[in-house]
C-alpha cells in the first residue's frame, strides 16, 4: 500500500506560454474536433469527407446559403457582445434569453399596434429603442437586487428567462392572439420589417457597428475601466472610491439593452412575428461564444460565424444525407468541447510517471 | 495509534541517523523555481530554525515534508530510509507533522473533536478516552488545554496549541511550525517557546520557519538559511549573531537601523472623537474610538489581528458607515472640516490617502490583471470631461514610481499580479504617496517583504513624516513599530486600550495592552 512510487499522473501549472504555442494548441484542438466528428460520421455510415464537404457547401456554397448562415450568426454575435461587459465585471448574466425576448415583446408591441399610426422611418427606430429599453429594464431587476442586497445574479437572471417567456405564451394565447384559437401572433406589417442590404436584413450592419463600439467601450472609456476594476476586485473598486452598486446596475442595463436590441432584430428582421421561442437558445449559446472569444469583440465575430456555419451546414446535411437532426447539436457540441477543453492544456501540463527523468536526459 | 507506535520503533532502531534528510530537492511552479537542489539534514532532538526572506522557499520546502507538495526531483529520507510522502497522511505515518500559518480547525467542534478529526481509528468514538489522551499530552508539555472547549471560544494562541496537540496526537516525532509567532503577543510567544523547549527535552525534533532574527537567536540550536530557493548554509546559533544571519539571508550586509527624527512642529491633523461603527450584521466593529493624529508624526497602530485595525482605516476613508462620533480633519493652513458624511472620493480628494495591503496583497487598492499604468489610473480615472480615460498622466506617474522606488517590472504595462510581493507593494505605496497626501494611512505595508524592501518602505514613511504628513501606520511587527513610530495606539477588542510613547515604552507594555483584561476581548 505504501510503496515508494511517484504518482502515475501529476498536473503541474505551466508558466507563461508563447502565443505561438498557444495558437498551435488551439489549432490542434480544432483538428481533434474534426477527427472526432469524422468518427461519428463513420459510425453513422457516411463518408466523413463528404459530410464535411456538405457542411461547407451547405453553409457557404451559394449566396442564399451564405445569407442563411449570416442570419444565424447575427443574433449570436449581438448577444455575445451584450454579455461581454457583464462577464468582464464577473457578473454572471445568464438571462440573455429573457432579455432578448423582453426586447422582442416591446418591439412587437409597436409593430402590431402602431404600424398604421407611425411611418416606417419612425416606426423602426421606435421599435429599436423600445426593445433596448425593455431588455435593459428586464436585466436591471436582478442587478438592482445584487447591488442592494447581494443576491445571487446567476439564479435570478436564469429565473427571469422563464418569466419573460411565460409572458410571451400568455400574449400568444390571449391579448395578442391573431385568429382566435390559433395561438399565433399575426405577422408584422411591411413597414415594421427591417430593410435589407445585400439580401440580408440590416441586423448584420447593426451588430458589426456594435462590435466596434463595444471594443472601444471596454478598452478606452472610463466606464470600461470601472468595469475591469470591479471584475478584478470589488474591494479595490471601493477603495478607489467607485460606487460599485451603481456601476453594476449601469453596466447590466447596457448589457440588457443590447440583448433587447437583438430581440428587436430577431422579430423585425428575421421572423416578422413574435413567438415564445423567438430567442431560440441564442442567449445560452452566446455565453459560449463570449468565453471562446475571451471577451474580445472581434474574436466573437469569427466564432459566431463558425457556429453559424456549423448550424446551417448540419441542417443541409440533414436534408441531403438523411442524418438525424440531432447530429447538428452533436457536432457543435464536439467543437465547443474541444475548443474549451484545450484551455486546460494551455494552463497545465501533465507529467506521467517516469516521464520526467526521460525528459531530462 | 499505529502510526505512533511505528514512529517510536523507528526512533529506537535508528537513533544514530538524522531524523530527516533531504537530498537534492527541487520544486518548480511554472517558470518559478521555489527550491533549487536543496540538501538538508534535520537532527533528532534539536530545534532547527529555517531562516529566509519571504519567497526564499522555506514553506514550500517544508510542505514537501508534510505532503502538501510533491518534489519534482530529489529524495526524502526519514530515519535513513527513502520515503515517498504524497499526502499529509503519509507524512503522519512517517512521524512528521506541520503546523501551518493558517489554522485548519473546525470552529464549531471542540478541541478534542478537532484533534481526532480525520483519524480512522477502529472501534467506537470514545470521547472520554480521547479527552484523557489529549490531557495526557497537554500535561506532559504544559499546554494547559481544555479538550472540551469549542474552537470559536478560543484565542489565536489556544487555536495554535490545538494544532500542535493535533500533530502530537498523531504520533509526530518531527514538528514543523510555519511562522508560529506571527499571530502571537510577546507573552504568548514566550509561552510557546517554553513548550518547544519541553518537547526538545522529550527528544522531539522541531523545525521553525521564520524570518524574525531575535526569535531565531532565542529558541534554536541551529539555523539553516535559504535565499531565493537556494540553500545557503547552516550555523550553530551559539556561534552566530543577527548581523551575520542577515548577511546570509540577504546576501550582503544590511543596516538594521531605522532613522527616527523627532517630529517638527506637530499640529493636530486628524481628530477622531467617539467614533463607533457597526457592520451589517449589527456587530460593533469600532467602539468609541478617540485619538488625534498629528502632522509630522508617525502614529503606529498595534493590536492582535482583527481588533478593529481594518475598520478604523476604512471608517476614516469613508468606506464604513459611521454610527456615531466625528472625525475632524485640518489640512495644512485650512479650516477644520468634518469627514463623516463625505463620500470616499471626496475624502481622497481632500488629501487622505490609504494604502492597505491585504493578505493576498492585491485585493484592496490594486488590480492584479492591469499593469502599473492601469493601477495608477485608479486615482485619476475620473479626471477630465471626456468619456475616454486619460492614459497619459498615469503612464507618466507609473514611470516615475517605477524609477523612484526601483520597481522591478519588465514593462509598466506588465500585469502587477505577476510581480513579486515587494514590487506589488511598492506600486501601491508609491501611488498613494504620489498623490501628495496630508494624511497617509498604511496597513501592513511591509507584509511579506524582504528586509531591504521593508526598509525602503520605512524610509518612505519617515520621508512623508518629515514633509509634515500625518502618517498612520498599522503594523504587525512590534519591534518595527517600536523603532519607527513616534507614538503607538493599541487596539484591543475594537477599542483603544492605550496610546503610548514609542520612545519610552516596552514590548511587554504593548503586549499587555493588546490583551488588556476588561478591554473587551476576554468577555467578547
Amino acid at each position: 500500500m505504501h510503496e515508494q512510487k511517484t504518482p502515475l499522473i501529476r498536473l503541474a501549472k505551466r508558466g507563461v506560454m508563447s502565443p505561438g504555442r498557444m495558437w498551435a494548441i488551439r489549432g490542434a484542438s480544432f483538428i481533434v474536433a474534426i477527427l472526432i466528428g469524422a468518427i461519428l460520421f463513420l459510425c453513422l455510415g457516411h463518408n466523413p469527407l463528404e459530410a464535411y464537404g456538405t457542411i461547407v457547401t451547405g453553409s457557404l456554397g451559394k449566396a442564399t446559403a451564405i445569407r442563411q448562415t449570416v442570419k444565424l450568426a447575427v443574433p449570436l454575435l449581438g448577444t455575445a457582445l451584450a454579455l461581454a461587459p457583464c462577464f468582464r465585471m464577473r457578473y454572471w448574466n445568464i438571462g440573455a434569453e429573457g432579455q432578448i425576448t423582453a426586447g422582442a415583446i416591446a418591439a412587437s408591441y409597436f409593430a402590431l399596434f402602431w404600424a398604421n399610426r407611425l411611418s416606417g422611418p419612425v416606426l423602426i427606430p421606435v421599435m429599436a429603442v423600445a426593445g433596448a429599453l425593455f431588455g435593459g429594464i428586464c436585466a436591471l431587476i436582478p442587478a438592482f437586487f445584487k447591488a442592494r442586497w447581494g443576491t445571487n445574479e446567476t439564479l435570478f437572471t436564469l429565473m427571469m428567462n422563464y418569466i419573460v417567456i411565460g409572458i410571451v405564451r400568455w400574449l400568444q394565447g390571449g391579448p395578442w392572439e391573431g385568429k382566435p384559437g390559433s395561438q399565433i401572433i399575426p405577422t408584422f406589417a411591411k413597414s415594421a420589417m427591417l430593410p435589407k442590404v445585400f439580401g440580408i436584413h440590416i441586423g448584420w450592419i447593426i451588430v458589426l457597428v456594435l462590435t466596434v463600439l463595444m471594443f472601444i467601450y471596454m478598452k478606452y472609456t472610463k466606464h470600461g475601466f470601472e468595469i475591469s476594476v470591479i471584475g478584478n476586485s470589488e474591494n479595490t473598486a471601493r477603495y478607489a472610491g467607485m460606487n460599485v452598486g451603481r456601476i453594476i446596475m449601469r453596466t447590466v442595463f447596457i448589457s440588457g439593452a443590447i440583448c433587447g436590441l437583438v430581440g428587436f432584430v430577431i422579430v423585425s428582421g428575421a421572423n416578422g412575428t413574435l413567438y415564445d421561442s423567438a430567442a431560440g437558445g441564442v442567449g445560452f449559446t452566446a455565453i459560449t461564444v463570449c468565453w471562446l472569444a475571451q471577451l474580445n469583440p472581434f474574436a466573437m465575430v469569427g466564432i459566431s460565424c463558425l457556429l453559424g456555419v456549423l448550424d446551417k451546414g448540419a441542417d443541409t446535411l440533414q436534408t441531403r444525407m438523411a442524418v438525424p437532426a440531432s447530429i447538428s447539436d452533436i457536432i457543435t457540441g464536439i467543437f465547443l468541447f474541444c475548443m474549451l477543453g484545450c484551455e486546460f492544456f494551455i494552463n497545465y501540463r501533465i507529467i506521467l510517471r517516469g516521464h520526467k527523468e526521460a525528459a531530462e536526459k | 495509534m499505529n502510526a505512533r507506535v511505528c514512529a517510536r520503533e523507528r526512533v529506537t532502531q535508528l537513533d544514530e541517523v538524522h531524523a530527516i534528510e533531504l537530498r537534492n530537492i527541487t520544486k518548480r511552479f511554472g517558470s518559478v523555481t521555489a527550491n533549487d537542489n536543496i540538501s538538508l539534514t534535520i537532527d533528532r532532538g534539536r530545534i532547527l530554525s529555517l531562516l529566509g526572506e519571504n519567497g526564499s522557499g522555506k514553506t514550500s520546502l517544508m510542505n514537501m515534508l508534510s505532503g502538501i507538495y510533491y518534489p519534482d526531483e530529489g529524495e526524502i529520507l526519514v530515519g535513513g530510509k527513502p520515503v515517498s510522502i504524497r499526502s499529509p497522511r503519509d507524512a503522519f505515518e512517517n512521524g512528521i507533522g506541520m503546523i501551518h500559518q493558517h489554522f485548519k480547525l473546525v470552529d464549531v467542534f471542540t478541541a478534542a473533536e478537532n484533534i481526532v478529526l480525520g483519524l480512522e481509528e477502529k472501534g467506537k468514538f470514545d470521547r472520554k478516552a480521547i479527552a484523557a489522551k489529549v490531557r495526557e499530552i497537554s500535561d506532559r508539555y504544559g499546554f494547559g488545554i481544555d479538550p472540551n472547549k469549542k474552537v470559536y471560544d478560543m484565542s489565536v494562541s489556544e487555536k495554535q496549541t490545538v494544532e500542535i496537540v493535533k500533530v502530537l496526537y498523531r504520533g509526530a516525532e518531527v514538528l514543523i511550525l510555519d511562522e508560529p509567532t506571527a499571530v502571537l503577543t510577546p507573552q504568548e510567544t514566550g509561552k510557546l517557546f517554553e513548550i518547544l523547549r519541553a518537547m526538545r527535552a522529550d527528544n522531539k525534533t522541531i523545525v521553525i520557519i521564520t524570518h524574525k532574527l531575535n526569535e531565531v537567536m532565542e529558541i534554536s540550536d541551529e539555523v539553516a538559511v535559504l535565499r531565493k530557493g537556494r540553500y545557503i548554509g547552516r550555523v550553530k546559533t551559539s556561534e552566530t549573531n543577527p548581523a551575520a544571519l542577515t548577511e546570509m539571508m540577504v546576501g550582503r550586509a544590511v543596516s538594521l537601523n531605522i532613522d527616527r527624527p523627532v517630529p517638527v512642529d506637530p499640529k493636530p491633523r486628524l481628530k477622531l472623537n467617539g467614533v463607533t461603527v457597526v457592520d451589517h450584521e449589527g456587530v460593533v466593529k469600532l467602539d468609541h474610538i478617540s485619538f488625534t493624529a498629528y502632522s509630522g508624526e508617525i502614529l503606529g497602530v498595534a493590536g492582535i489581528a482583527g481588533s478593529g485595525q481594518k475598520e478604523l482605516l476604512e471608517a476614516i476613508a469613508g468606506l464604513y458607515t459611521i454610527r456615531s462620533g466625528n472625525i475632524t480633519y485640518t489640512p495644512e493652513g485650512a479650516k477644520p472640516q468634518e469627514l463623516v458624511g463625505k463620500t470616499p472620493m471626496q475624502i481622497r480628494q481632500a488629501g487622505v490617502a490609504m494604502a492597505f495591503v491585504p493578505e493576498d496583497r492585491l485585493g484592496m487598492g490594486l488590480v492584479g490583471d492591469m499593469g502599473m499604468t492601469g493601477n495608477m489610473m485608479l486615482r485619476s480615472w475620473l479626471s477630465g470631461r471626456s468619456i475616454f480615460v486619460n492614459r497619459k498622466g498615469p503612464t507618466e506617474l507609473a514611470k516615475q514610481v517605477k524609477e523612484r522606488l526601483e520597481v522591478l517590472t519588465p514593462d509598466i504595462e506588465y500585469p502587477v499580479r505577476r510581480l513579486s510581493g515587494g514590487n506589488v507593494q511598492k506600486v501601491l505605496v508609491g501611488r498613494e504617496i504620489a498623490s501628495a497626501p496630508s494624511v497617509l494611512m498604511s496597513a501592513y505595508a511591509v507584509r511579506g517583504l524582504d528586509i531591504n524592501t521593508s526598509y525602503t518602505i520605512y524610509n518612505l514613511m519617515t520621508e512623508q513624516k518629515q514633509k509634515g504628513v500625518a502618517v498612520i501606520f498599522v503594523g504587525e511587527d512590534l519591534d518595527v513599530l517600536l523603532e519607527l513610530c513616534d507614538r503607538i495606539l493599541v487596539l484591543c477588542g475594537n477599542r483603544v486600550s492605550g496610546i503610548v510613547d514609542a520612545r519610552t515604552t516596552t514590548k511587554e507594555e504593548i503586549g499587555l495592552l493588546m490583551t488588556r483584561v476588561g478591554g473587551g476581548r476576554e468577555d467578547a
